[in-house]
């Protein structure tokens, strides 16, 4: 909503700036967005006539100007306007005037003396467009200043109105809010009934009454449709954000605009008919004023005639019955529409316009027949022509109803944390014209026509808010009931988490959840990803089933910008179809991590190497310590085949771990080696609590065991095979070397282990020893087929 | 006597004239070895008569003394000078930088968020969660928000398709956090069924969320945290009094304005947006918009499964976002999502 300060201030002046009007307002809920000047600072501009235009002797692309500037005097000036010519009236800068460009002196231009400049509404700062010196209406005062004549010291303020205050979308709406928060009166429009002159009425059927409960209607017949809208109205429509059409059109473009009551202007000659208000038939067209043929659903309402369809109603008119400038019969319409009938309907459509807005958040239902009679009488005025008698059909069942709410001072006290008194309440919702009634300790109010946002108490506790001002309302420390939060110990926080990856080189990224499809199809083999119905664009149209894309993408970035050592992590939501979810979907939380480029930041103690799959592997083992994750070949799409696993925790599979695949190296454009991972979130912030295990007093035994296995035999396997079959004595089995090459068969390996036993009981004896590297042996003999490296 | 004056005197400077400890202990067999002078003179005692041997053996053993404290010190002091050269020799450039990974970061925005959990945990907030592709009921009916209402066209939603490629009207990626205060609320009044009075619920719900928005200030995806506090007791003040308190600690500074400006959100009433200015820095002066809050509409208590006569509550929700520009001076919202590591870098 935009409008000019002066136009308010007609309604109601309170004494009160600009600034505090607007601070004001947007204390009260009416959110000022933006307040600009009409036009920018200058003053010695006064209206002129120009008398005569001669040549200037010494230049051939400038004139000299007689211009009489009213009690200013007749002035000789120079003018280099191309449109400058005898009789016009024009703005005058008198010597001594300040412009937004500098201070107008007499000078000699070319040997002539130059009293003055003549303006352009460019010079003046008005606008942009350079088309010589601005014209003024002929019957522009002269020597008046140009300010005064134009109503130039003014403000722009537009409102960013929240969608419960339709009621404030009109300045008579925001005239009565005023008036509640500053106790100054308004002075509202008087409206007078039109006596009719002609006899002509038009039928009208209400086929559709929940979507139309009330529609008035008037003939005004010979009007003079191509008159010119006066100049005050165009001004003010302008400063409205409204571009004049015609004097018809911005009569009911300004109606709607001082009242809040949206009205349409048809062509009665183009009417056959009684005016129905219905729903479409199946396939009717219509073509919108805004050039756009619609074919409107059906639970969009139709103002139609004997006929055919005229407009969607309360949404947009239709072209063809819409008035031009030589349309001779109006039929004005004012009607109350539903917001329900309206709701979304034009967005629908695809488009927008200031009826429906109003329409769908609701207008002042009694309303109707006064905003008829006020265009009427500017048509009249402005236009000529004749009114017929005001038509009418309403549906009382289907208009909004209101009920009585009750207010009890006590229960808003409560929930605003300050006392308010009975009488207080009462002399804040009077100030609203909501009329309290008293009823016991409580106040009855009915709430008013023009307001859709007053259903319940809390709805008044909010009015009473407002009006005694949220600024007022102190802000105090609550006080509760105190009782301690759980802190399980066997979950740790994700922030603890997240320490540990950054403490091991890693950065933190949150990518987008929607993704291209091709991450989907090459990187988590997911044909048919969750899509979006409404993409912003097509590389963001389904949701991510895994991490690993975004992290790749992010890699991307960084090569491009020559960081070529990349770690990475992201923790968020992965989405896939899943019927037994509440919302159709599984939505897990997980892991990503990417390791890419080189295994340690560039220095001088290590040596250079790329990452591999053990160095992410040693990253997730650390997370999850002191459990004991495992890894076991799994093919995954994202991943080398060879070089690609799947984690298990204690014997679930909870993640995967391993290098992206070459082809996808290659398709990405990514020159260096990238290790990727995927984990369940849950299964990492799980985190055994710690139960005491007596430390041992007697010495440890340690023996060293090289095995002989085929190249094939995986090494957890290997371990878990020693790990069962050892006594409780050994504490420790750990894999220290593993070796293929010169000294060992061809397709074996030798994998070393050191064997750490040690008892709580006793000194374990030689022959103790002995008896678990058997066991040991023996076993893995059985089951992989070891030998001992001799 | 003069003798063994000029022994010791010799036998101090060979000591002294070795540089190596191998050649210190050759030396010291010259004089206390077997074959030693010292020793010689010893063994010759045996040859002198009784009543000089007394007095010669004493005078022999004292120059003896002297001799071993001679050489004990040689000793000591060439294991010190050698130490000394092999500490030298050992003598590291300190200067050179220290092994290893180097330091990655928690993201800004997890960061803020963390930050206000823990500001909050200190009021006793517990932290909830919810869905991110949510149910239509959860993020606008049960919020007071039914279908075709005005305020559907704040929230640019973003629907999914079905895999008859139909769009789902049911369910939608959540436009806000407030679909986890109805969980909340569902949860605490669940678990406390038959509690009179039930204790009060303090929760906040961080997490994503999703707007058809896109260009230099607005993500489709963005972060919001929700805060609800339900009680028999709490009012219009209290919530004013939590924010107040929790911005001035959040920035760390009382140097800063914060109003309460009447707003409309179907799921709150009264409703207040709130707006910060600060009174130094660069964005000094500018009222800064920063949260939506309000009294839970009774409704939505209601469909929570509150009884909306005798609880009352607050909520609010924030722009993560937001904050963390803020705290940080972060100009553009892009680079939260972008990923570059010379960013994130800061934040370490």
């Amino acid at each position: 909503m935009q409008f000019p300060e002066s136009w308010l201030r007609e309604f109601i002046d309170p004494p009160l700036s600009s600034e505090e009007l607007c601070h004001l307002l947007t204390m009260a809920g009416l959110e000022v967005e933006e307040q600009k000047p009409v036009a920018p600072k200058f003053h010695g501009v006064v209206v002129a006539r120009v008398l005569a235009v001669e040549k200037h002797p010494h230049a051939d692309r400038l004139k000299l100007c007689q211009v009489d500037a009213g009690a200013h005097g007749v002035l000789s000036i120079v003018c280099g306007a191309p449109n400058v010519e005898a009789g016009l009236h024009v703005p005058c800068a008198l010597p001594g005037a300040k412009l937004p460009g500098g201070e107008i002196k007499v000078a000699k231009v070319r040997g002539i003396d130059s009293y003055g400049m003549l303006c352009s509404a460019r010079e003046l700062g008005l606008a942009e467009d350079h088309d010589g010196i601005m014209t003024l209406p002929g019957d522009a005062p002269l020597g008046k200043d140009l300010r005064q004549y134009l109503a130039l010291d003014d403000q722009i303020i537009t409102l960013k109105l929240t969608p419960n205050r339709a009621d404030c979308l009109s300045l008579k709406g925001l005239a009565r809010e005023l008036m509640a928060l500053t106790g100054v009166a308004a002075k509202m429009p008087e409206i007078q009934a039109v006596a009719p002159t002609i006899a002509d009425v038009r039928a009208i059927v209400l086929d559709a009454p929940e979507a139309c409960p009330r529609y008035c209607g008037r003939v005004i017949a010979d009007v003079n449709a191509a008159a010119p809208t006066p100049e005050w109205m165009k001004a003010r429509l302008l400063r409205c954000g409204v571009r004049s059409i015609s004097a018809l059109v911005d009569i009911t473009n300004y109606v709607m605009l001082e009242l809040g009551q949206p009205l349409h202007a048809f062509d009665d000659e183009k009417l056959v008919g009684a005016i129905h208000v219905r729903y479409p038939r199946a396939g009717e067209r219509l073509l919108l004023l805004n050039g756009q043929t619609v074919e409107p659903a059906a639970d969009v309402a139709l103002i139609a005639d004997d006929e055919k369809a005229l407009a969607l109603a309360g949404i947009m008119g239709g072209e063809e019955s819409g008035v031009g400038l030589s349309t001779r019969r109006v039929f004005l319409e004012s009607a109350f529409f539903s917001p329900s009938a309206i709701a979304g309907r034009a967005r629908a459509l695809g488009f927008s316009s200031d009826a429906a807005h109003r329409f769908e958040r609701g207008v002042d239902f009694a309303l109707q027949r006064a905003a008829l009679e006020r265009a009427t009488a500017l048509i009249l005025a402005i236009c000529g022509g004749k009114a017929g008698p005001l038509c009418e059909a309403e549906s009382l069942p289907h208009l909004p109803t209101r009920q009585a709410i009750r207010l009890s001072p006590a229960r808003a006290s409560r929930l605003l944390g300050i006392e308010l008194t009975l009488a207080q309440c009462e002399r804040l919702l009077t100030g609203l014209g909501l009329a309290p009634r008293q009823e016991a300790d409580a106040l009855v109010v009915m709430p008013p026509t023009w307001r859709f946002d007053l259903a319940i108490e809390e709805d008044l506790v909010e009015e009473l808010a407002r009006l005694h001002g949220y600024e007022n309302i102190p802000a105090h420390p609550p006080s509760a009931q105190l009782s301690m939060r759980p802190q399980p110990e066997a979950q740790r926080s994700p922030y603890a988490l997240r320490r540990q990856l950054a403490a091991r080189g890693y950065y933190e990224v949150i990518n987008y959840s929607f993704v291209p499809p091709e991450w989907e199809a090459d990187l988590a083999g997911n044909d048919k990803p969750v899509r979006l119905a409404n993409p912003i664009a097509s590389h963001l149209a389904v949701m991510r089933s895994s991490l690993i894309g975004g992290l790749v993408g992010v890699l991307q970035t960084n090569l491009k910008r020559q960081l070529d050592r990349v770690r990475l992590f992201e923790i968020g939501r992965c989405f896939s179809p899943d019927a037994t979810a509440e919302t159709g979907h599984a939505q897990p939380m997980r892991l990503g991590m990417l390791a890419a480029g080189e295994a340690y930041p560039l220095q001088w103690g290590l040596s250079r190497r790329p990452v591999d799959f053990f160095d992410l592997k040693g990253d997730i083992e650390a997370l999850f310590a002191p459990a004991r994750i495992e890894s076991v070949a799994f093919p995954h799409p994202a991943l080398h085949p060879g070089r690609s696993a799947r984690i298990l925790l204690a014997g679930r599979s909870i993640g995967i771990l391993g290098e992206l695949h070459p082809l996808w190296r290659q398709k990405y454009e990514i020159p260096v080696a990238v290790v990727v991972a995927e984990l369940d979130l849950d299964a990492l912030l799980r985190h055994d609590m710690p139960h005491y295990q007596e430390i041992s007093r007697f010495p440890a035994v340690v023996r060293d065991l090289a095995l002989i296995v085929e190249v094939a035999c995986s090494a957890s396997a290997l371990v878990d095979t020693l790990r069962r079959a050892a006594p409780g004595y050994v504490r420790d089995v750990s894999l220290f070397d593993v070796y293929q090459g010169k000294g060992v068969t061809e397709g074996k390996k030798s994998l070393a282990f050191r064997i750490t036993m040690q008892d709580t009981q006793k000194t374990l004896s030689d022959h103790d020893a002995d008896a678990a590297i058997k066991r040991m042996l023996d076993a893995a003999f059985r089951e992989h087929g070891a030998m001992l490296r001799q | 006597m003069s003798n063994l004056e000029e022994l010791v005197t010799r036998a101090i400077g060979a000591f002294a004239a070795c540089e190596e400890p191998a050649r210190l202990e050759e030396v010291k067999a010259a004089f206390l070895g077997k074959d030693g002078e010292l020793t010689a003179l010893l063994k010759g005692l045996g040859k002198l008569p009784p009543e000089a041997r007394k007095e010669a053996g004493s005078a022999i053993n004292a120059a003896k003394s002297r001799i071993e404290a001679a050489l004990h010190e040689r000793r000591e002091a060439l294991k010190k000078s050698q130490l000394s050269a092999q500490l030298a020799a050992e003598a590291l450039d300190v200067s050179l930088p220290g092994r290893g990974e180097a330091q990655g970061a928690l993201h800004p925005v997890v960061r803020t968020l963390e930050r206000i959990e823990a500001l909050f945990a200190s009021l006793g907030f517990a932290v909830a969660d919810g869905p991110e592709i949510e149910t239509d009921w959860h993020n606008f009916t049960a919020l007071n928000t039914p279908a075709d209402h005005p305020a559907r066209s704040m929230h640019d939603t973003f629907y999914l398709l079905d895999e008859a490629g139909r769009v789902r009207a049911d369910i939608l990626l959540r436009t806000h956090t407030s679909p986890v205060q109805i969980r909340a609320m569902q949860a605490h009044t669940q678990a406390f069924a038959g509690a009179d009075p039930m204790p009060e619920l303090r929760v906040i719900c961080p997490g994503r969320v999703y707007r058809v928005d896109s260009d230099a200030t607005h993500s489709p995806m963005f972060h919001q945290v929700e805060g609800l506090w339900v009680g028999e007791r709490v009012s219009f003040a209290d919530l004013k009094g939590v924010i107040v308190d929790f911005l001035r600690h959040f920035f760390e500074s009382d140097d800063l304005a914060v109003r309460f400006r009447p707003s409309f959100f179907p799921f709150t009433e009264p409703s207040a947006e709130i707006d910060v200015a600060f009174r130094h820095g660069p964005l000094a002066g500018r009222w800064l918009e920063i949260a939506g809050c309000g009294m839970v509409h009774p409704h939505v208590l209601a469909a929570g499964g509150m009884d909306a006569r005798r609880y009352t509550g607050f909520a609010f929700g924030m722009g993560l976002d937001r904050l963390t520009m803020l705290r940080y001076g972060v100009c553009d919202l892009r680079l939260f999502f972008e990923g570059d590591l010379r960013f994130l870098a800061q934040f370490r």
